[in-house]
């Protein structure tokens, strides 16, 4: 989009969070990434017998979470009360309250790919089972994708721009990017922005086996593994990440002053229709390279790339394709944390940018994890194990089923 | 500076009361209703028993058998009302590149109909919370993700730029087009198709809003049962349906010579922080919300020849946006005519934004604004000009369409007559 460093200064992010199978909160989560630790484990929120599907990455076993206001609980979903609790943490680590800004310039802009799905199977069931009037007063504002936008809007009184963005994988970070342009163009101050899921109900889960996409692994430690030459479909997880954006002006004014860094620059393409062209890469090379513009830089100023990584064959290829030809081949680190916590729909991505961000600010690149050796067939330099390393930009790719692609650029601030 | 405005060139509809954009014009300018009892499923054991349902013929619509059957019944609509909208366009033909084509839609349920349909089936009518996961309708991924309809659309219309799914429950039509016209101003794309689509009227929507009586249970008059403004309105009618706008920016429109119906000349959203469901009386968020978009129009109160209202229908919308036209627009509120079309042809929740705003094209390209259908006595609380029964001729080259949805939020759009075209049409 046009100009983005405005009058203001740049659009910086000054607070992040984490919800995340495995590790919870933004600091708990970087040490597991950096370790690489495992977040994936039998499914335990209901039994899998009959499922294509066993392994995937839970927040907390058995469908329970900690931590939400009993009120809340009862008419939210899931995926809301992830993003209640990420948006407490991102709200508390930027210091932002209601007070100082003005009375319109707190928005929320999340991103959602599946909405409420346990709280809507339980009312469908009820219709079904019980009949019209056992449905209950809540399922009217749970299931929907605006749910999560609207009640952490009512929760901390943000009555500025609200949206939703919906791209499966890659609204995440047109979410994000929709909330730079707000404060860019003025039209909010602080905007709480990115997204999260909750897709491991039956049914959601039943609807997902039909993408194709999924890996039937039964092993934890093998089951999603981006780039391999045994890459066989993606574990689906469940969380995600709310951060907070606003101009570097607005930051220092609030006696902010390091911020994490800076939502420099974002592109969204699409893929050819099934059939009309040969499958490949071009709507994905262009979306990085719209970015990468938007943002002011050339390729050689990329110092690692957090991958979309599907793990399938021939998504991968098309991705390690793309970046090759933007990158040149090995041309730049490329990492997917999310093959030890799985693929998060709309939570994913954000959780990407958090983790680049955190990259940023300790200098080191974070694993995929052990148990990926990249197939040397893709020419790409996965990095497998924590890279200390000089960190000024990162690229973060997200792919949504369907054909939807988004790139977004984050940089230091220096 | 940024100079790239969006213009809209084109229009295409799904609505109750018949398919294509000149039945839609002619059921709003005389003043009928839709709404009649469900047909869809076998409603008797419901509070609601209506709704504004289209009678929409797949094959007649010239969908294939291979598109019908992969598509929830909210992505047919779309994308025939996609295909008709670049057809009145002829965008389509005139060599922008894919990856100038963008599309914005908007939904607030997604494909419900096809979700529930199909639990039902692999939950034996509801009677296993595990469902059986052998032998699913293989196209379930696509109904799960609502971003699916988006790229039905962006597949009929060629896109390759910027494709995305906007769900703000019952704003998503009119955020959905000011997203599109994001992307004109931004320079992301040339050529948007923009527009919402809903096909919501299943036991799972009915159901849902019986148990919080938002809707109508005039069950015994359904022709009448959508009365916004009026003294007896007793909640929304369930609507379904689609729009779509093609929007270029204004100047490429020009050089092509295209024709032009009207500008998307300002927009803007704020929420009210209050509650899910309920509204203020005093409406303070869609007057803030009606003031910044006729700002970015850089238009005066004054200026506003129609207003086209949120109208669903329901006691606490009629008073709340009252409230913010009457704090928005000073005392020109009361001169300027306002009126619903929900009152014609239902609330179809995400789509209807969709559908106002091509009643607000074709207003401005008309100069006829719609009436309220059924407003036989004015709710004598209210005060305003809400243009009863019958349309009217009057000269209309800025409207405001308005837009309140669960969640909070509240929107406000601006279109503009073509600029240099004064006393069109």
């Amino acid at each position: 989009m046009g100009d983005t460093t405005t009058a203001r200064g740049p659009v910086v992010v000054t607070g992040l969070s984490a919800i995340a199978p495995g590790g919870s909160g933004a600091e708990e989560f970087w040490r597991l990434v950096l370790d690489g630790g495992c977040g994936l484990g039998p499914v335990t929120h209901f039994g899998t017998d009959g499922f294509p599907v066993h392994v995937a990455g839970e927040v907390h076993a058995d469908g329970t979470l900690p931590g939400i206001d009993p009120r809340l609980a009862v008419q939210t979903d899931r995926w809301t009360q992830f993003a209640l609790l990420a948006g407490e943490e991102a709200l508390a680590d930027a210091r932002v309250g209601p007070e100082g800004t003005a009375p319109y310039g707190l928005g929320v802009i999340t991103a959602s790919s599946s909405g409420g799905n346990a709280f809507g199977q339980r009312e469908i069931q009820a219709l079904w089972s019980k009949g019209p009037r056992h449905v209950g007063p809540y399922q009217s504002i749970a299931w929907f994708y605006a749910a999560t936008t609207g009640q952490l809007s009512i929760r901390h009184g943000m009555r500025g721009p609200c949206h939703v963005a919906v791209a499966e994988q890659a609204g995440g970070l047109d979410a994000i990017a929709q909330a730079r342009r707000a404060v860019v163009t003025g039209d909010a101050e602080v905007v709480l922005t990115g997204g999260t899921e909750a897709p491991l109900s039956p049914y959601a889960l039943a609807c997902q086996t039909t993408s194709g996409r999924l890996s039937a692994g039964t092993d934890p430690e093998r089951a999603y593994t981006p780039f391999d030459a045994g890459a066989a479909g993606h574990v689906p997880g469940e969380g995600g990440a709310l951060l907070v954006v606003e101009s570097r002006d607005a930051a220092r004014r609030r006696g902010v002053d390091r911020p994490y860094g800076e939502i420099a620059g974002h592109a969204a393409t699409f893929d050819p229709a099934p059939g009309a062209g040969p499958a490949g890469h071009d709507s994905l090379r262009r979306a990085v390279e719209l970015a990468l513009a938007d943002a002011r830089v050339d390729a050689s100023d990329i110092d690692m790339v957090f991958a979309d990584a599907a793990a399938t064959p021939e998504l991968d290829r098309a991705e390690a394709a793309c970046l090759a030809e933007v990158f040149g081949a090995g041309g730049v680190p490329v990492t997917a944390p999310k093959a030890r916590y799985g693929r998060l729909y709309a939570g994913g991505a954000p959780l990407d940018v958090v983790t680049a961000l955190l990259a940023l600010r300790d200098q080191v690149i974070p694993p995929t994890g052990p148990h990926v050796r990249a197939d040397p067939a893709l020419g790409i330099d996965l990095v497998t194990r924590p890279r200390e390393t000089p960190l000024h930009t990162a690229l973060v790719i997200a792919r949504g089923y369907g054909g939807f692609n988004s790139a977004l650029v984050v940089r230091g601030l220096t | 500076m940024n100079t790239r405005r969006a213009v809209v060139t084109g229009i295409g509809v799904v609505a109750p009361g018949g398919v294509g954009t000149k039945a839609f014009w002619e059921l709003l300018t005389s003043g009928r209703s839709a709404t009649r009892a469900i047909s869809q499923f076998d409603a008797s054991g419901y509070r609601s028993r209506i709704a504004a349902e289209c009678d929409f013929d797949p094959d007649g619509s010239g969908l294939s058998g291979e598109e019908t059957g992969r598509m929830d019944r909210a992505a047919q609509f779309a994308v025939v009302a996609a295909r008709e909208a670049l057809a009145d366009s002829g965008a389509g033909d005139v060599g922008v590149p894919p990856h100038r084509i963008g599309v914005s839609l908007g939904s607030a349920v997604g494909a419900t109909v096809t979700l529930e349909q199909q639990y039902t089936r692999v939950s034996d009518a509801g009677s296993r919370w595990v469902v059986d996961a052998a032998d699913p309708y293989p196209h379930l991924y696509r109904a799960l993700v609502p971003s699916g309809l988006a790229a039905e659309v962006a597949w009929t219309s060629g896109a390759q730029g910027p494709v995305r799914v906007v769900s703000t429950g019952c704003t998503s039509g009119l955020d959905a087009v000011a997203l599109g016209a994001q992307f004109i101003e931004d320079g992301s794309a040339d050529i948007v198709v923009a527009g919402a689509t809903e096909a919501p009227i299943s036991p799972i929507t009915v159901a849902c809003f019986d148990a919080i009586k938002a809707t109508s249970a005039n069950n015994d008059d359904p022709g009448h049962a959508s009365r916004p403004f009026d003294r007896d309105r007793d909640g929304f009618v369930l609507g379904e349906g689609a729009a779509a706008l093609i929007l270029e920016e204004a100047g490429a429109a020009r050089r092509r010579g295209a024709r032009v119906y009207c500008e998307v000349a300002g927009y803007a959203q704020r929420s009210n922080a209050f509650h899910m469901t309920g509204l203020r009386p005093d409406g303070v968020e869609m007057a803030e919300a009606i003031r910044v978009a006729l700002d970015r129009a850089r238009l005066a109160p004054e200026s506003v020849d129609y207003v086209n209202a949120h109208g669903s229908g329901t006691r606490q919308n009629d008073r709340h946006e009252t409230a913010a036209f009457k704090s928005s627009l000073g005392e020109h509120a009361h001169r300027v005519p306002v009126s619903s079309i929900k009152s014609m042809v239902g609330h179809s929740l995400g789509a209807i934004g969709a559908l106002e705003l091509a009643a607000c094209a074709l207003a401005i390209d008309t100069d006829t604004v719609p009436p309220t259908a059924n407003l036989h006595t004015p709710d004598p609380e209210l005060g305003l000009d809400y243009v009863p029964l019958t349309a009217r001729e009057h000269r209309t080259d800025t409207v405001l369409s308005v837009g309140s949805g669960f969640g909070g939020f509240q929107t406000a759009v601006v279109l503009t007559a073509p600029r240099g075209e004064p006393g069109h049409g």
